[in-house]
């Protein structure tokens, strides 16, 4: 049964991927996209990668769909067919490029292990140490979070610099640098009284399930890159229903950079403090009196400054994106 | 499980040769991006296929549970999945501003006008 549903998630995957290269109609391939995370969430969850399916899923199904629409609405909905015969665009050539690439990588995965193979070298590695050593050493259930936060802390670390930087550079490009938009323009969901109220219940629920995310994270799936988005998407919610002048008055922009700012520092002040207390960067047994009480101690605040930080980056991206599309005009 | 075999990695091949089609071979810079999206995703794909053990469970530690997926490849994609979709959004932030400079976000459209100018 299990195989069943493997096999059919599988070839929906390549369907809907087909199909987004046959659609000229940029939104119906939006939400094709969107139907592909959505598919993609679904088979991590069968590959028992439950921490990766709840991120997919808010991300691939959710964020990633709402920032192409709004880039849509600045550029066009329609994509051109390229109608210049001299155009530098040859299908077939790409086609056949694309075959004999395809083939290649075909003929190499020959030499991959089988699906599923416990002697695998990726399973013997350096995992078995993981999976058996961290019950003593960190002492929380879910060895992807120890992983995360403890053993490939520095990684983490890193990745969080990305995700900051990439704000940046999201608000460097953009950023309206007319203070406020001329007028307050109507939210364009005024008059759907019922997704209003029943978001406007939703919108606590989400928030609570973020937190709950972020917290439980050590003895469930979850963790700060889910609860990051997680917590990101109720404001979305909230933005796209009520206006973006009401969501303005919620979230303060100065203050969300700042916070944005404040999550890596987070991160960076454990790792120092850890440094000031005669260990090395980001060693969390040095935070407390004993080893496990430091390693949980040192998780819980870095996974803090993990979701603030993606939380605070992904209010920035979409409000940036938002308030330029607003000031730019109206969609065409 | 064992019928199989390497399905899921010619899977992941498929999927990513088309995302690279629709990178070389689509006009719009939106679409482009789109197919990078499927690129990326075909490689987590990739990943979490490689850390399942067959008959294992989700790494979450439990009583009277000996077998568990690779948590180390969950790790590296639920990273990458959250700095993917920030480095899209500096790519969709670019095309905005494309567009803003070029009035198009057709590829060819911005050639023409580079050559006028």
């Amino acid at each position: 049964m299990e195989s069943f549903i493997h096999i059919i998630i599988l070839s929906m995957l390549v369907t809907t991927a087909a199909a987004i290269v046959r659609v000229k109609d940029l939104f119906a391939v939006t939400m094709l996209a969107g139907i592909y995370g959505l598919l993609s969430a679904s088979f991590f969850v069968l590959m028992d990668a439950h921490d990766v399916a709840f991120t997919e899923a808010a991300v691939g199904a959710g964020i990633s769909t709402l920032l192409i629409l709004t880039t849509l609405s600045m550029t066009g909905r329609f994509e051109k067919a390229a109608e210049n015969p001299k155009s530098n665009y040859k299908p077939a050539l790409a086609l056949t490029l694309v075959t004999v690439t395809g083939a290649l990588l075909i003929y190499g995965t020959q030499d991959m292990p089988a699906f599923g193979a416990a002697d695998a070298p990726v399973q013997t590695h350096v995992v078995p140490r993981y999976l058996n050593d961290s019950a003593t050493e960190i002492d929380i259930p879910n060895v992807v979070a120890s992983v995360l936060a403890s053993y490939r802390g520095y990684d983490t670390f890193g990745e969080v610099v990305v995700i900051f930087t990439a704000g940046i550079g999201v608000l460097a490009l953009i950023m309206s640098t007319v203070s406020t938009a001329p007028v307050a323009l109507r939210a364009s969901m005024e008059e759907h009284v019922i997704l209003r109220i029943v978001s406007k219940m939703l919108i606590p629920l989400i928030l609570i399930f973020g937190l709950y995310v972020q917290f439980h994270g050590e003895y469930g799936p979850g963790g700060g890159f889910q609860a990051g988005v997680i917590f990101a998407s109720a404001f979305f919610l909230y933005a796209m229903l009520f206006g973006l002048t009401a969501a303005r008055k919620v979230v303060n922009s100065n203050w969300v950079q700042a916070l944005a700012a404040l999550g890596v520092l987070l991160y960076g002040s454990v790792g120092v403090l850890a440094m000031i207390n005669g260990g090395n960067f980001l060693d969390y047994n040095f935070l407390a009196q004993d080893d496990v009480h430091g390693q949980h101690m040192g998780i819980l605040f870095v996974e803090l400054g993990v979701g603030i930080t993606v939380a605070s980056v992904m209010i920035i991206i979409f409000f940036t994106f938002s308030t330029h599309q607003q000031r730019d005009g109206e969609p065409d | 499980m064992e019928f199989l075999g390497l399905f899921n990695y010619w899977v992941v091949v498929v999927l990513m040769m088309i995302g690279f089609y629709i990178v070389i071979c689509s006009n719009n810079l939106i679409k482009k991006l789109i197919g990078l999206t499927i690129f990326q995703t075909s490689v987590f794909i990739m990943y979490i296929s490689m850390g399942k053990i067959e008959g294992g469970t989700a790494p979450i530690l439990a009583e009277g549970v000996t077998l568990y997926s690779n948590p180390l490849t969950h790790v590296l994609i639920l990273t990458a999945i959250v700095v993917g979709i920030a480095t899209t959004a500096l790519g969709l932030a670019i095309v905005v501003r494309i567009k803003e400079s070029y009035g198009t976000v057709e590829e060819d459209e911005i050639h023409a006008k580079d050559k006028k100018a």
